[in-house]
């Protein structure tokens, strides 16, 4: 046992005689949560949109100015007038504007005559973001003109009343749980994958096999200290990230311990998974190859970024063997959704067992020998 | 009732049996698929002997030692490491054993009290024994005042020296070192050997070490094995091996002119028992008297009417040992054609 502390000792004494390493594994998922945050959860503002009027009647009049006020407050878009419909096409094709809108020849009098009236939307539907959001602000500017000013008594629509159960998630919010495993992953695929290696690749293996160290000693030695590095960099990373993103639910200390299990769990997950990728690899290189694609492997189906339930069917199958999955769950069930343990209990469960599985089927295949 | 019976036997003590060696290998074998690494090698060391395993790169001297130390399971034939089988009885032969691999084991981010420290666990070391172990060995390896400096900041002799007393700190009764002074300059490689000399004397240690150094292992070694191509090729003390090469002495002269005939005369001189041609007038000459060979290549150039420009002569090195059994330079094996020593009348090939 004492053994077993004194590899966990060297490690841990390794991790914080590296500043450079602790801060590099903290800083770069806070700074992924702030990028991607801010560029992911904004909305569009300044929006060029084409309006091209062949009509100039007072239905059009209407429009351009509620164009204008659209320009003047939400500033989704501002609108350049156009005269001809084939050169703002062409512009909005060249990317030279965003949008282009055309109203016809005789929409006034259409409207007036309620001769299903029509204006012309073109977008460029490359940028979905983009030709999504002027749609969506072109429907709803419409809709508000075509609503009769005067509503009847008796609305003949149905309405749906929408509940929202928690406060407003903005991006960064919703980005958090990704965040934390996102780090967490890092300090194990630096610590657990690339150290290992390199350790190995140095000799300090060597060094270690000559001692009568047992096996088992020597795997949860670097096991258990390369889970305590990636159970720092998770609470690191919990207590900053809300911080920043204005998350309250690290002052409640039942929500504290839950998180803790979650880390400790994924943790071991992690460290199992990397320790039985990395068991017979001998090729610094392997480690650092493996990470750019291991990372989009792990993480993307996770559903920490877009809905399990909208991938393929493939995609699903690796989102329900990938940790990252469990853990993302885990985080939002217990920092945007404040669920308890009973949110967690399963995911608890399947990184503990994925986790413990992977180290038995790698210690066998640690080599006591070289 | 008759008295007991005292035999003359019961009273004389036995002579005592003579002590096991601290190492015996038996036609040990290694095997990477096809390739056979080390190829039936047998020796062994007695107790407080510092043995050494001589040969150039990839002769098959750090398997060997690797075998030795349990690093590497054995193919075919056994060691028996301080009277544990290394294939039977592996954590039994770790904990007798101190071993320094070839590359630096230690950790550079941990200082030289922390490496110690954490090996001194490894090892099991009582926590009591511990601090005196580390201070014992850090006064042998001449580190006390650098036992807080982290090992990346100190220079390539001192952290070989690290290594030694990372070694060192369990109290081994058998230490490996696997070529010990690689890459060190000369004055840290005789530091290194003045170290592992007192260590001998003070600690009684027995010490089996490689190196591809001539110089490292005549100065160090009670005996010597040649190792090439995974083959034991000689075996012996500095002195018998010399001896063993025909010719006491090597006389290399120089000519200032190069004639055809300087080789057949140079041959026939009195001891000669090797002539070897270098370069265009320039000769390696063995013999068995370098003196009366001198003299007579003197007089041999006044009556021809030659100059010398130049003529040293040394006594057999380890170099003319490796180059006699090996029929190869030891450092450059792609080298000038071979040097081969003809063998001594009576010897076997």
């Amino acid at each position: 046992m004492n053994r077993m502390f004194a590899i966990i000792e060297r490690e841990m004494r390794k991790f914080f005689r590296s500043p450079t390493l602790m801060i590099m594994s903290l800083m770069m998922p806070m700074l992924q949560l702030v990028i991607m945050g801010n560029a992911f959860g904004g909305k569009i503002t300044g929006a060029r949109v084409a309006v091209v009027d062949y009509d100039h009647g007072p239905e059009a009049v209407k429009l351009r100015e509620a164009f204008d006020s659209v320009a003047a407050n939400i500033k989704t878009f501002k609108t350049i007038d156009y005269e001809d419909e084939f050169q703002a096409r062409e512009d909005v094709r060249t990317g030279k504007i965003d949008a282009a809108v055309v109203i016809p020849k005789q929409y006034s009098r259409r409207v007036y005559s309620q001769d299903a009236p029509q204006v012309g939307l073109v977008v460029d539907n490359s940028d979905q973001f983009m030709s999504g959001s002027i749609e969506a602000e072109m429907q709803l500017l419409v809709s508000a003109l075509t609503n009769p000013i005067i509503q009847p008594r008796l609305a003949n629509s149905i309405a749906l009343e929408i509940v929202e159960l928690y406060p407003y998630v903005n991006y960064m919010k919703f980005l958090l749980p990704l965040t934390i495993a996102l780090a967490m992953y890092i300090s194990v695929m630096i610590g657990g994958g690339m150290l290992y290696i390199d350790d190995k690749a140095r000799g300090v293996h060597e060094g270690y096999l000559v001692t009568p160290i047992t096996r088992l000693e020597l795997v949860f030695g670097m096991n258990i200290a390369g889970s305590m590095k990636a159970v720092l960099a998770g609470i690191s990373l919990t207590v900053i990230g809300s911080l920043m993103a204005g998350l309250g639910v690290i002052f409640h200390p039942e929500a504290l311990l839950e998180l803790f299990c979650l880390m400790v769990v994924t943790a071991i997950a992690f460290n199992g998974m990397m320790f039985l990728m990395m068991v017979r690899v001998d090729d610094p290189l392997v480690p650092r190859a493996m990470f750019g694609i291991l990372n989009t492997l792990l993480l993307y189906p996770s559903g920490g970024m877009y809905p399990v339930a909208a991938f393929p069917r493939w995609l699903q199958a690796i989102s329900v063997v990938d940790p990252f999955t469990y853990c993302v769950h885990g985080f939002k069930a217990v920092l945007l959704k404040d669920g308890g343990f009973v949110a967690i209990r399963y995911d608890l469960l399947f990184l503990f067992v994925f986790g413990i599985s992977t180290l038995l089927i790698a210690t066998p295949l640690f080599k006591r020998t070289l | 009732m008759s008295a007991p019976v005292t035999t003359l036997d019961q009273n004389v003590k036995a002579p005592p049996a003579p002590a096991p060696p601290a190492i015996e290998v038996r036609n040990i074998v290694k095997r990477y698929g096809t390739f056979e690494a080390v190829k039936g090698v047998s020796f062994s060391v007695a107790n407080g002997e510092i043995f050494g395993l001589l040969g150039p790169n990839g002769a098959g001297k750090s398997t060997l030692i690797r075998m030795m130390t349990t690093l590497v399971p054995i193919t075919a034939g056994n060691a028996i490491v301080g009277g544990y089988d290394v294939a039977k009885h592996p954590d039994d032969v770790r904990r007798m054993i101190g071993v320094i691999p070839q590359a630096l084991t230690s950790d550079p981010d941990l200082t030289v009290e922390e490496n110690l420290s954490i090996y001194a666990k490894l090892y099991s070391v009582p926590r009591a024994e511990r601090e005196k172990n580390i201070a014992d060995v850090l006064e042998a390896v001449d580190l006390v005042k650098w036992r807080g400096a982290q090992v990346k900041t100190l220079s390539g002799g001192m952290r070989r020296r690290v290594e030694i007393a990372r070694g060192l700190v369990h109290n081994p009764r058998i230490f490996f070192l696997d070529e010990p002074t690689t890459g060190l300059d000369p004055v840290s490689r005789i530091a290194v050997w003045e170290m592992l000399d007192n260590l001998r004397k003070t600690r009684h240690l027995t010490m089996l070490l490689t190196t591809h150094y001539m110089e490292e292992a005549d100065k160090l070694c009670d005996r010597i094995a040649i190792v090439d191509h995974g083959n034991l090729v000689a075996l012996g003390t500095p002195m018998e091996l010399k001896q063993s090469v025909p010719g006491a002495n090597v006389v290399e002269v120089h000519f200032d002119r190069e004639t055809e005939e300087w080789k057949q005369r140079l041959e026939r001189l009195d001891g000669v028992t090797s002539v070897q041609a270098e370069s265009a007038g320039f000769y390696r000459v063995l013999t068995s008297s370098g003196s009366k060979t001198t003299m007579q290549l003197v007089e041999l150039a006044a009556s021809l009417g030659e100059t010398l420009t130049s003529l040293s002569v040394q006594n057999t090195t380890l170099d003319d040992v490796f180059v006699h059994y090996t029929g190869r330079q030891l450092r450059d094996e792609t080298v000038k054609p071979v040097f081969t020593m003809p063998p001594r009348p009576g010897m076997q090939p």
